[in-house]
């Protein structure tokens, strides 16, 4: 076969990998890539002999002839009153907010009968636009976790709200009132505030959340005075130069800025340029797998590159206290102030939450000098750092000044920088009471606990990073007895109303003119208030305080060993620890799974002797933590990178104990990055499950020349594009392909079809959780993923190109292509997996007996089997998730994606059932199915519909010259094909 | 050394070994018929929370279906219709009968009556009413003469040979949509002239691959 498919030499493009292992052919990765079955396939779950299976199988077949004559009696419980609109089994969409580190996003709640299942992007909502991300709809996930917090405690033991209420009273709110909230955003939290405030006047208010964006606002304050919040305008950059800030990934709270991206991004019949992305930034991130030029450094040497930067764009004098300069380092400078200057007006420069206000405020200056895409709104948080704000508070609780506090959700004890010693200064306040949604290490140290509502069982509100605020309605009854913030404080401090609804309403009915009701149920039904957002402003950069500022700054020392800290994108700063869908969603970039690690360069592993799953002491900011060591390419050197959230003492059963907690060396001074950390191996082990070797695409058994690498994400460059824009299908060259089976016309009805842009594509993961939530995907455990049975449906793979120590990064997310000459179909006994006429691999569960030859002959690795009843142990409150729509998968069944069956079969009924009613012909409006991958995407990279129909969006997509079906030379003719990607690199940096 | 069995030994094992196989045979017969769907749940008649009767309610007094199952043809549920519709008329006529004491209950207190479920599909199929109702397929096909039981029982099978022999040849049980509920029809004229007009204008092309009941 090898000596027919011709990999064409002249096009084969750079080498892809997606380890170290992989680079180094390393014997491990070697036993993990020739094994037919991952080791332990043939296991079971509990190591039961065989002599047990025979009994237990003895057993229910024994059982099997009792019961199989018993037909079991269900019941069909109808309403008592009739609701209005109300058909069981339809699905109801509800607009509302989710809010993470106070921005809100409009999400749609897709409702069975009263029962939330789905969470969706609000597609009216103007950061939103129909798109969300992994964290957003996992929360649902979090809502009906079995583990939350159901009662109130007293001193952490079970008490009820009867006794709250009565001994709240007692609470004296005159004196040493605090109430520590997370970061305020809701107007009718800020109103509820302003009541208590009034009434209390001594009382102080404090809003602190572990992920927030204090840098960046305290570095417009710097540069334009306070309450401005900037908003560069990506779609309209050319060339972009992002500071230690990945924008792309965990670092923007909203979808709006990877979409924004993307379109620059966009190649098409319309664009024939893309923009241009520079990032200056110690961890490889997704950010930095998506630049065309990156520089690596350590996150406190990055203030000194935008010195260095402002000083060669001439918006900051020579001679402040910057760094020396390597080569690179140099003609990288160079080549990007050159580049900036020439795309006036289109050239933006953006800084990340982890950099100090300096090198906001230099960002802002140059984003000035340059006439930089920006606006401007008046900001839609409070203006404290919240930073500064804990640490004073924690003094106050320490010296006694705080006898009454109050904690409006958050989990302060564990998420408070350590220095501020925030458990024990709580223990000395008289009375604590805590909101939470969990019994976490909060819950069980304040004086009372009391259960809080989720964001989608109670009223509220909440603004967007641009002002526009969209107002929460709850989807369910508190499922646990919760309350919200606003009711909690109604009821403490004697509001006229203690009900969230009242609340909320009184507050817009004050706000609204007009038809007050038509606005408020406008409101409700669009998730968007009418004219909310914050009007634009024009803020003059003050030059003169950010150069004083800049001068200031005392030299990076530059040597050392550095550590910082990032949010997880899976556990976020831990409230997500308890929620198995992040848990088992690899990292976009180290694809660890279950808990985190440190991450280390490659050369940096070396100098120290580290080796993966080492576990080593890191001591810094005065504690020290003990973590197992992953090592990363294209890390900077000499520094250590570490992912918050993880190793939560108390939250319940998914999360507590997995992982390290790394707030024990987080400190209001090193609250991101810290110099002068000692690193030292324990010499212990630990072993990281890490997904990222997993489901090769390549044939390794055969004996098959060393240079043989099959194409599987093809790129190129801009240039070459522009040269050969049928570069990605020429990269295999292979004789005419013909099967033995002659090709079967799909050429009538729906054809349903995919293309995936991996031009657009940011890896982001929204895409895996939209499909584990919409499909009833189980969560496995970290035990059997390590076996290779987790069960996504789609997975984003990740190569690297280039240099361990530079490389270049693509991601792709591979689900069933959908193949029309199915290898899968071809191999099963029993025709589980058979091809309907419009193209879709069909799997009827019911019918498959578990041999697993399709998934051993899938050449795409998308099918995954279920070794166990994986939703035997899940509890009532948790099959609540489940999507009704989609068969929940017994043991010893193949699975995999459908390109939602479920919602194609919905649609096409919907369709025709109006059709024939009206008399007209079936008519299939593009968007009209669409999957739920494609729905959740930021990027607006998935494409589905029928290609049969040349308007569509897919269709367009297959038609575009740099389309490719991966592995093509296989003549298995996939339904999901790809777009290659490109990248723009400077020519001067070539 | 004498033979320990005699050669009529073996005759004896042949014969035995034929009934056992016989009997093996008899017994997987046996079970085939008994466990098959038509023998297990067609005829399944539960006695229901309160005496309804189809009979008088759809055939002597002609309410039509969709005034209790009013979502037959807007959702893939013909659902159960709340208490308040019962109470509809209930409210004067036999306002105060005996047998009627659950819905009035139900009404009172908003607990729902318990009805017990007939006609179930297993949780693998996806059967939508909307689909087959606005199609012209009518009740009758699959759920029988309902106006004529007194107390609803399963009519048909339901199981999937029963399912795909409609789907592969649908002709025969076509009517107008607008007579589905019309469970007496007789068609004037041959059924299955009627049911290819009605395939050719409605463009009626049931699924028989997997993904069209199976999610």
């Amino acid at each position: 076969m090898s000596k027919l498919i011709q990999i064409n030499p002249t096009q084969t493009g750079p080498k892809y990998w997606r380890s170290l292992g992989e680079l180094y052919n390393k014997p491990e990765f070697r036993d993990w890539v020739d094994s037919e079955f991952a080791g332990g396939a043939a296991e079971t779950l509990d190591q039961g002999s065989r002599r047990n299976v025979l009994k237990l199988m003895a057993a229910s077949f024994g059982l099997a002839g009792l019961t199989a004559c018993r037909r079991p009696e269900e019941k069909i419980l109808p309403h008592s009153k009739g609701l209005e609109g109300f058909i069981p089994g339809k699905p109801d969409r509800y607009a509302s907010a989710y809010t993470l580190s106070g921005v809100a996003s409009g999400i749609l709640v897709e409702t069975y009968d009263g029962r939330p299942t789905k969470i969706d992007g609000n597609d009216k909502h103007p950061t939103s636009f129909g798109a969300s991300t992994a964290l957003t709809q996992a929360s649902i996930l979090s809502m009906y976790d079995p583990d939350r917090s159901k009662e109130v405690l007293k001193g952490g033991v079970p008490s009820s709200w009867k006794a709250f209420t009565e001994g709240s009273k007692s609470v004296n709110p005159g004196e040493g009132l605090a109430i520590l909230s997370e970061i305020n955003n809701s107007p009718s939290l800020t109103a509820m505030k302003q009541f208590v405030m009034g009434k209390y006047p001594n009382a102080r208010w404090v809003e602190y959340e572990p992920v927030n964006y204090g840098g960046a606002a305290a570095g417009s304050a710097l540069a334009f005075g306070a309450g401005v919040d900037a908003h560069p305008q990506f779609d309209k950059a050319k060339v972009i130069l992002s500071l230690d800030y990945d924008f792309l990934g965990i670092d923007s709270p909203t979808t709006l800025v990877t979409r924004q991206f993307a379109q620059g991004r966009r190649i098409d019949e319309h664009a024939e340029t893309m923009n241009r992305l520079y990032i200056a930034e110690g961890q490889f991130s997704l950010t930095g797998a998506m630049a065309d030029h990156r520089l690596r450094m350590k996150v406190s040497e990055v203030k000194s590159f935008a010195m260095q930067l402002g000083e060669a764009l001439g918006v900051l004098p020579a001679g402040l206290n910057v760094l020396g300069n390597t080569d690179k380092k140099t003609k990288f400078l160079n080549a990007l102030a050159k580049d900036l200057k020439a795309n006036q007006g289109a050239a933006l420069v953006v800084a990340g939450p982890r950099q100090p206000a300096v090198v906001h405020a230099i960002a802002h200056l140059i984003n000035s000098s340059l006439g930089a895409p920006v606006v401007f709104t008046k900001s839609a948080t409070g203006g404290e750092d919240p930073v500064a704000a804990i640490k004073a508070l924690a003094a106050d609780m320490s010296s006694g000044a705080v006898s009454t506090l109050v904690i409006l959700g958050g989990n302060p004890v564990f998420t408070a920088p350590a220095d501020t010693q925030f458990g024990a200064a709580l223990a000395k306040v008289k009375t604590s009471i805590h909101l939470g949604l969990e019994l976490d290490e909060t819950a069980k140290a304040a004086s009372w606990h009391v259960p809080q509502a989720h964001t989608l069982e109670c009223w509220g509100d909440g603004s967007a990073i641009d002002g526009t605020v969209t107002i929460q309605q709850p989807m369910i009854e508190p499922l646990y007895g919760g309350k919200s913030a606003i009711e909690l404080l109604a009821m403490l401090f004697g509001a006229p109303s203690a009900k969230g609804f009242e609340i909320v309403k009184n507050y817009w009915m004050s706000a609204f003119t007009g038809d007050k009701e038509a606005a408020w149920r406008t409101a409700l039904h669009d998730g968007v208030v009418a004219g909310s957002a914050s009007a634009e402003l024009k803020p003059g950069a003050d030059a003169g305080r950010v150069k004083a500022a800049a001068a200031a700054e005392p030299k990076a020392s530059g040597s050392g060993f550095e550590v910082s800290f990032y949010p997880s994108a899976t556990c976020y700063d831990g409230r997500y620890a308890n929620n198995g869908w992040m848990q088992e969603c690899p990292d976009p970039m180290t694809k660890i799974i279950w808990g985190n690690a440190a991450l280390v360069s490659p050369k940096t592993a070396r100098d120290k002797g580290f080796k993966d799953d080492d576990m080593v002491k890191i001591n810094a900011n005065g504690g020290s933590i003990t973590i197992p060591v992953m090592v990363q390419p294209g890390m900077a050197d000499n520094a250590v990178w570490l992912n918050l959230g993880y190793g939560r003492r108390s939250i319940g059963r998914v999360g507590e104990g997995v992982g390290v907690n790394v707030y024990p060396i987080r400190t209001t001074g090193g609250f991101w990055f810290a110099e002068g950390a000692t690193v030292e191996k324990t010499g212990e082990t630990f072993s990281i499950a890490t997904t990222q070797e997993y489901h090769r695409m390549e044939e390794p058994t055969l004996p098959i020349p060393t240079n043989f690498k099959r194409p599987i994400v093809r790129e190129a460059t801009l240039e070459e594009y522009k040269k050969n824009p049928k570069f990605a299908e020429e990269m295999v060259e292979h004789p005419p392909l013909n099967s033995i089976y002659g090709d079967w016309k799909y050429d009538k009805g729906f054809q349903w079809g995919m293309a995936i842009d991996l031009n657009a594509c940011t890896g982001c993961n929204a895409c895996i959780i939209a499909c584990q939530s919409e499909n009833n995907i189980p969560i496995v455990g970290k035990k059997e993923v390590m076996r290779g049975r987790e069960m996504h449906w789609i997975r984003m793979d990740r190569y690297y190109t280039g240099t361990e120590d530079d490389p270049q990064a693509v991601t792709q997310p591979v689900n069933c292509q959908q193949c029309e000459n199915a290898p899968c179909e071809n191999v099963c006994p029993v025709a589980a997996t058979v091809h309907s006429p419009e193209g879709l691999n069909d799997m009827a569960y019911n019918r498959c007996v578990g041999t697993r030859y399709c998934a051993n002959n899938c050449p795409y690795k998308v099918r995954r089997f279920n070794f166990f009843n994986w939703h035997k142990n899940i509890t009532e409150v948790e099959k609540m998730v489940h999507n009704p729509d989609v068969s929940v998968r017994m043991r010893g069944v193949m699975e995999k994606c459908t390109y939602c069956t479920q919602r194609i079969s919905q649609g096409k009924i919907q369709l025709k059932a109006d059709a024939r009613r009206a008399g007209k012909a079936v008519e299939l409006k593009d968007g009209y199915i669409t999957t739920a991958c494609q729905d959740a995407c930021p990027a607006e990279a998935i494409a589905f519909g029928n290609i049969l129909d040349p308007e569509s969006k897919v269709a367009k997509m297959k038609k575009q010259e740099r389309n490719y079906a991966m592995l093509a030379e296989l003549n298995v003719k996939p339904r999901t094909t790809y777009l290659a990607k490109l990248r723009n690199p400077n020519p001067e940096l070539a | 050394m004498p033979a320990i069995f005699s050669r009529s030994a073996d005759l004896i094992l042949k014969l035995g070994g034929l009934v056992v196989g016989a009997g093996l045979m008899a017994g997987v017969g046996l079970y085939s018929y008994a466990s098959h769907p038509r023998v297990q749940d067609t005829g399944y008649q539960p006695e229901q929370p309160v005496p309804y009767s189809h009979k008088l309610h759809a055939g002597t007094m002609g309410m039509d279906c969709t005034y209790c199952h009013y979502t037959v043809t807007k959702a893939g549920f013909a659902a159960i219709p709340p208490t308040e519709v019962c109470m509809n008329c209930h409210k004067q006529v036999k306002a105060k009968s005996e047998k009627l004491a659950p819905v009035r209950a139900s009404y009172e207190t908003g607990k729902p009556v318990e009805w017990l479920k007939i006609h179930k599909l297993p949780d693998y199929v996806y059967f939508n009413h909307q689909a087959h109702v606005v199609s012209g397929v009518s009740c009758v096909s699959c759920h029988g003469r309902v106006d004529q039981m007194v107390e609803v029982r399963q009519h048909e099978p339901l199981n999937m040979a029963w399912c795909i022999s409609c789907h592969r040849n649908p002709a025969a049980r076509l009517r107008p949509a607008h007579l589905v509920t019309k469970l007496d029809w007789v068609p004037d004229r041959d059924a299955e002239v009627i049911g290819k007009e009605i395939i050719a204008a409605k463009n009626i092309n049931p699924p028989v691959n997997c993904s069209g009941c199976h999610r």
